[in-house]
């Protein structure tokens, strides 16, 4: 893309994306040390993914105020419009999904137990399914590649039926074997969150379709949804 | 009002090239563009206001209800009543503030004495947002006004003739904020009683207070479409790169 003739313009602009990539980049990591902390009952990494989604929290709150400066001082229109619009949401969506990785850290502790349930070694498969689409849905928004967001639309689906064959594997186990019904029920919810984690990177990739093209993906080819 | 396949040119220099455009009975029009694009130039072909200038020919059709307005027949100077215009810089004349208005109504023979001319008077001002400003000091020189208030008194003349069409060329850009916001808030309350085409240099402001635009660029007309999607998603390269400060 051409360069404003305003320079100062481009340096707001990039200094928003560079905002946004941050908080991509933590919150990546943070998915991957809470499925890590959960696989080895590592209660140290868990706590440290915590503390790390203060960073994540900050992160947002800078993406806010410097697009509200650049909307207030430079006027977007067209495409930096849809950007900057598309970064303040993305950020606040991107924190949510740290919030995901907060939560599963969370329930690290509580799953501890003298000994390892089985069902634990199926979610990281999961974990990563979901910490690639937050990825990819990020690195679309950093190439402003619509296509590569469409991809990321098209692999939510897998993703829900992951979830749907892991929560029947979980209560079938905990039917099997009810002394583990409170920690299972925490790998319940850890399954849900990866699952919102990849409806929140689909939510990233609409947003980075919309700067990149001023269309809606959903228009474009309409199918998939929420599932609860 | 509808031009059709639209050439100008200056001597040998070309200044609009093949520009075809509706403007909506009902609709602002705004006309965007860097300069030298021919926006105010193709305005001024409007109400053949190129017509003062002696190297200009102006090619194509251009129609006021099916009328074409470049007809042997027409009469300029009633074409002008119909498509009233508003410059840069206001232009009141150096008369009193009610004989500015009074001017047009009177030498088109639109008002049947003095108590209808009155009337007109002060149904213009007050459309024109001025009344209230000025009722107690008609008499007084329409240049003794505020900027702002001249371009006012400016519209008020010019809606005075009940035009059909109001062409106001960068109306803005010798007025303050406040003044500005008068203007566009005219404008918009203008909108529906007439059509109106506006050339401004002001993106922001061509975002305000039109419904549909135009961006002009070298001659041509690279985009026209609703205001909404042209400053939010236009289709062209050439309005993309200009609308976002990228141009050039």
């Amino acid at each position: 893309m051409n360069e404003h003739t305003v320079k100062a313009f481009d340096t707001d602009i990039g200094q928003l994306r560079g905002l946004i990539s941050e908080m991509g980049g933590l919150t990546e990591d943070a998915i991957a040390k809470a499925m890590q902390a959960l696989q080895r009952s590592d209660l140290q990494l868990a706590a440290e993914v915590r503390a790390n989604d203060r960073r994540i929290d900050a992160l947002e709150a800078e993406v806010e105020s410097l697009a509200v400066r650049i909307i207030a001082l430079r006027a977007p229109l067209a495409i930096d419009l849809r950007e900057v619009v598309a970064a303040m949401k993305i950020a606040s969506v991107v924190e949510r999904i740290a919030d995901y990785a907060k939560n599963i850290a969370k329930r690290v502790p509580l799953i501890e137990s003298e000994h390892r349930i089985e069902p634990v070694s199926i979610l990281p498969a999961m974990g990563r399914m979901a910490a690639e689409m937050v990825r990819h849905a990020l690195d679309a928004f950093a190439a402003r590649d619509a296509e590569e967001a469409a991809r990321v639309w098209h692999s939510d689906p897998p993703l829900d039926d992951f979830y749907d064959s892991i929560f029947r594997t979980l209560v079938t186990f905990m039917v099997e074997n009810p002394t583990t019904i409170s920690q299972v029920a925490h790998l319940l919810f850890i399954a849900k969150n990866l699952e919102r984690i990849g409806d929140h990177a689909t939510n990233v990739a609409e947003m980075v379709y919309f700067a990149a093209t001023g269309e809606h993906l959903a228009d474009r080819e309409r199918g998939g949804g929420e599932r609860d | 009002m509808t031009a059709r396949n639209v050439h100008v040119h200056y001597g040998p220099k070309q200044a609009i090239d093949g520009v075809s455009i509706d403007i909506e009975q009902d609709k602002v029009v705004a006309f965007i563009g860097p300069s030298g694009c021919g926006k105010s130039t193709f305005l001024r072909t409007l109400n053949r206001m190129n017509d003062t200038v002696a190297s200009a020919r102006v090619k194509g059709d251009i129609r006021l209800d099916g009328q074409d307005i470049y007809a042997p027949e027409m009469d300029v100077v009633q074409l002008r009543a119909r498509v009233g215009m508003v410059f840069q810089k206001p232009n009141p004349f150096p008369k009193s503030i009610y004989e500015n208005v009074a001017y047009g109504p009177r030498i088109h023979g639109l008002a049947a004495g003095k108590a209808d001319l009155d009337h007109v008077v002060e149904r213009s001002l007050t459309r024109a947002g001025l009344w209230n400003e000025v009722k107690d000091r008609l008499s007084d020189s329409g240049t003794a006004l505020s900027g702002g208030q001249q371009q006012r008194l400016c519209i008020a003349r010019a809606i005075a003739v009940d035009p059909e069409v109001i062409l106001m060329d960068e109306p803005c850009s010798a007025l303050d904020p406040i003044a500005t916001a008068k203007i566009e808030e005219l404008i918009h309350e203008l909108r529906g009683r007439y059509a109106i085409a506006i050339v401004t240099h002001n993106m922001q402001q061509a975002a305000r207070v039109s419904q549909k635009t135009a961006f002009f660029h070298l001659g041509t007309l690279v985009e026209y479409g609703a205001t909404s999607d042209i400053f939010t998603n236009p289709r062209q390269d050439r309005t993309k790169d200009y609308i976002t400060g990228r141009y050039g």
